[in-house]
């Protein structure tokens, strides 16, 4: 298990080392840079200062020696600065990394909490009006625009009923624990709407095909009863195909939800990444996607760990290959 | 009957009088005391604008919601107010050749140049309390000219030879030349020096990392205006309180909040549910949204369009052998209905332009040529021009050159492709075609306008009041591959007479005589249609009722240089 793990880690480092270079040269091969993008805002800036700032910002340099000189810095821990925002990377993505964790975890559980209930409720009572119903949530949700959805709600319970605010922070003030869990109710709503219909249709899937399966039929004829049966049984099983989905899902949290965020004026990671690549800030937008790529492998690695927890037979190697 | 009635409420009127005015006199004490309550609900503002500031040093970086905040906390030598004249902020008085405050010098090589003397006021004072003097103008020239320190425009500071403060209240400035700019300091923006001096000179090369705009932006001491910053929250929001130190009116609002919110749509929710007051016209609404919001709202709230200094035009590439001809380019005007166009798609709110001067600008030339939509007199110029045959509904000439060509504007800006679209089927109707091909503002002004790759491209030029166009029509400002693609003059516009205009109005100190070559460039800009002006963008300002005060100007030093004078009605 120890020697898989380190094998999985030291593929995950050559992943994040040739994600890095991929990305590097991707920003590098945008058209434009940014003092064009600056002096189409700034009658006042001249030719001169033009070559100034490119060459300040080491812009007028080959791409591979930029990167090669952003990896030696990175051996010594130096994330290098934000050139947008004048601030170490690290410094700059500190906040908005709080910020995206605190709505893309509360979307992640609240969706959890809605879809896998559901998906359970129809594979349960499969051909029913109620996994009708979940079925035609399941695909609305799943069709939905969020920024629509997002604009919905907002129009619905911030300008006509007045119950919730239109952002996702407070104004600046009332920064008590319930103003800020107030704010995020309607952003955690709409992630949370989009993404549980997924994790519905999954379940619904996953379980159905539990149910159909002998040692259900055997449960149930050793007398369990039907809670028990998809609780105990059923519920477990299922889990494992979801588990993948979840975390894949999971792994894409921190690179924010850029929709949601501009409709909720939300400060997150998918925001900053957009900000970042369109400045071409090649040292914030690196941290951030490869932060987001890091993730992305760790949740991969931690959905290997909770498959094997799940099902014994993955863990032991065992199991019926047929 | 009708008089016993009439009777009848007089007297039930007479009756209850005494009762109606007790009660009236508590109803007036209570609003007496619900009054000022009310005033004290109104000591907080919330704006809301689209654009969050990537740093708050005055000089790094050119960001419209940076000056829209920083206007509200630090005040410069001098600026342009809502005429559109240039008036004193910090100084006591505008140096002026006439009354003293300037004078011409010769220089060491032998040139010309001007010594400009700045009084600052005695009771301007920063944050902490310590007074504004010469030395943080010297601080600021001297960040300003250091050609590493990341200043985006050094070309001014470079322009200044010397700073020098004879006492502690006044500062000299010796310019390299003598231009009828010599008084204006409005970009100069003066730093505390006893903040920021031992930051920039500990290494002027990461004195932008290392800066307390950014590592410590409430610092009281960073701030000279009628206001302070006092939280910001990351892309978020920017908090503003009243500097105690600040000398001026007196501003009403305890605390101003600015909150960033990109997405229009939601910027309009927010407004709406009250979370924000009032939307920034300098950086809020698109102008289609705000005239729809004015027909559904337009109870709750003020609206004003003011047109502004960005100019929207069509730039032809000159080098294109149809575009030479004077005749083709006049002709493209003519088939335009700009007066229609604007009238259909901005309701009038925005006025047709003329030339690159805006007419609120002093110096704008009301006799500069006007081009009227007049179909025929198009059709006669394509044909003297050669284009005289039509096939397939487009013209060509002898060669069987056609008079189609590819268009281009950002992709993605609504307000811009609907434009695009009259524009495309009034040219149909002359007998030009064009192709429309839209590119995302990155690839459009990254590559295809700076290296000029475009046949028809249409953008907004941004300028100042009695700006000299030197970067956008001066020959020396075209883009090339040996100047490395610098330079705005994208149409490749290389005109003598117009060089010489253009070096010679900023030399010409005189008024009327400035006033004159002003008239000449515009006549000239206009009868050689070498850009096709479209119209003036509008700023909306959608200002709530109860919100006074608020003056917006149009150029780039905005309302919020007056913010001591917004209160509540």
């Amino acid at each position: 298990m120890i020697r898989h793990a380190g094998a999985r880690a030291f593929q995950g480092l050559v992943v994040l080392l040739a994600a890095s270079f991929a990305i590097y040269m991707l920003l590098g091969l945008m058209p434009g840079d940014p003092i064009d993008l600056m002096a189409s805002g700034n009658p006042l800036i001249t030719p001169d200062d033009m070559r100034r700032l490119r060459e300040l910002h080491g812009l007028d340099r080959p791409l591979s020696a930029r990167y090669l000189e952003w990896l030696s810095a990175l051996l010594h821990g130096d994330l290098g600065y934000s050139r947008i925002f004048s601030k170490p990377v690290l410094a700059t993505v500190g906040p908005y990394l709080a910020n995206t964790a605190a709505l893309m975890l509360a979307a992640f559980a609240l969706a959890l909490a809605i879809g896998l209930p559901l998906g359970l409720l129809a594979a349960a009572r499969r051909g029913g009006a109620l996994d009708a119903a979940i079925n035609a949530f399941a695909f609305v949700s799943a069709a939905i625009p969020t920024f629509w959805l997002g604009l919905l709600l907002i129009v619905l319970f911030a300008v006509l009923l007045g119950w919730l605010p239109a952002s996702a922070l407070p104004p600046p003030g009332s920064d008590g624990f319930w103003d800020h869990a107030k704010a995020l109710v309607l952003p955690v709503a709409t992630l949370a709407i989009v993404e549980a219909g997924e994790y519905a249709r999954h379940m619904r899937a996953a379980a159905s095909e539990a149910l159909a399966q002998d040692w259900v039929r055997t449960a149930r004829a050793k007398g369990a009863s039907e809670r028990r049966v998809l609780l105990h049984h059923v519920l477990r099983n299922a889990l494992v195909p979801v588990a993948t989905v979840a975390a894949l899902g999971f792994g894409g949290l921190f690179s924010g939800a850029l929709v949601t965020e501009t409709i909720f004026a939300y400060p997150g990671m998918g925001k900053l990444i957009y900000d970042a690549i369109l400045a071409s800030d090649f040292n914030l937008a690196l941290a951030c996607l490869l932060m987001a790529a890091f993730l992305v492998i760790a949740a991969n690695f931690a959905a290997d760990l909770v498959y094997a927890a799940l099902d014994p037979r993955v863990g032991s190697g065992s199991g019926d290959e047929s | 009957m009708v008089a016993r009635a009439r009777r009848r409420r007089r007297h039930e009127e007479g009756s209850v009088s005494p009762a109606m005015r007790a009660l009236a006199t508590l109803a007036a004490a209570l609003l007496a005391l619900v009054g000022p309550a009310h005033a004290q609900v109104r000591d907080t503002l919330t704006i809301g604008i689209t654009q969050f500031p990537a740093t708050l040093h005055p000089m790094i970086d050119s960001m419209a919601a940076k000056t829209y905040v920083l206007h509200m906390a630090r005040r410069p030598l001098t600026t342009y107010d809502k005429d559109w004249k240039l008036v004193c902020l910090i100084c006591v008085e505008l140096p002026t050749f006439e009354n003293g405050g300037a004078r011409r010098v010769t220089l060491p090589d032998g040139k010309e140049g001007a010594e400009v003397t700045f009084r600052i006021q005695a009771d301007a004072k920063w944050g902490d309390g310590r007074p504004v003097v010469a030395k943080d103008a010297i601080l600021a020239w001297d960040v300003g000219r250091h050609p590493r320190s990341g200043v985006a425009s050094g070309e001014g500071y470079r322009r200044i030879l010397k700073v020098e403060a004879p006492d502690e209240k006044t500062v000299v400035f010796t310019n390299d030349r003598v231009t009828f700019s010599y008084n204006d300091f409005s970009q100069f923006d003066l730093l505390p020096e006893h903040v920021e001096r031992a930051r920039f000179e500990t290494d002027p090369e990461t004195y932008k990392r290392r800066t307390a705009f950014d590592t410590e932006p409430t610092n009281p001491a960073l701030f000279n205006g009628p206001y302070r910053i006092a939280g910001v929250q990351p892309g978020a929001s920017i908090t503003l309180e009243p500097n105690a130190h600040w000398a001026g009116t007196k501003p009403h609002f305890s605390r101003i909040v600015v909150r960033v919110i990109e997405n229009t749509a939601a910027l309009e929710a927010n407004l709406l549910s009250g979370s924000i007051d009032y939307v920034a016209g300098e950086l809020g609404f698109t102008l289609d949204q705000a005239l729809a919001l004015e027909k559904r709202q337009g109870q709750r709230f003020n609206f004003e369009y003011v047109p502004s200094l960005l100019y929207e035009h069509v730039d032809l590439n000159l080098d294109i052998p149809a575009f030479k001809d004077r005749r083709v380019r006049q002709a493209l005007l003519l088939a335009l209905d700009r007066e229609a166009l604007v009238r259909q798609l901005f309701e009038g709110k925005q006025p047709v332009a003329r030339s690159f001067v805006n007419p609120r600008d002093s110096i704008y030339a009301a006799d500069t040529p006007a081009y009227s939509f007049d179909l025929a007199r198009a059709q006669a110029l394509l044909d003297a021009a050669g284009y005289d045959k039509v096939v397939n509904g487009v013209r060509q000439n002898a060669g069987g050159d056609r008079l189609s060509f590819e268009f281009g504007t950002t992709a993605g800006n609504r307000i811009r492709e609907t434009v695009q679209q009259v524009l495309q089927s009034q040219w149909k109707r002359a007998g030009v075609e064009v192709r429309i091909r839209n590119e995302p503002a990155r690839v459009y002004f990254g590559e295809t306008l700076r290296q000029r790759r475009f046949q028809m491209a249409m953008y907004a030029w941004f300028s100042s009041p009695e700006a000299v166009p030197r970067t956008t029509l001066h020959s020396e400002s075209i883009p090339t591959e040996a100047n490395g693609w610098a330079g705005q003059n994208q149409p490749g516009l290389a005109d003598a007479a117009m060089d010489a205009d253009i070096d010679a109005v900023e030399r010409e100190l005189d008024a009327t005589a400035r006033k004159a070559i002003w008239a000449r460039m515009q006549k000239r800009y206009a009868e050689e249609a070498w850009v096709l002006p479209l119209y003036y963008r509008s700023d909306p300002f959608v200002v709530p009722k109860w919100l006074a005060g608020i003056e917006p100007t149009g150029h780039q030093y905005y309302s919020t240089l007056r913010v001591e004078h917004w209160r509540p009605r």
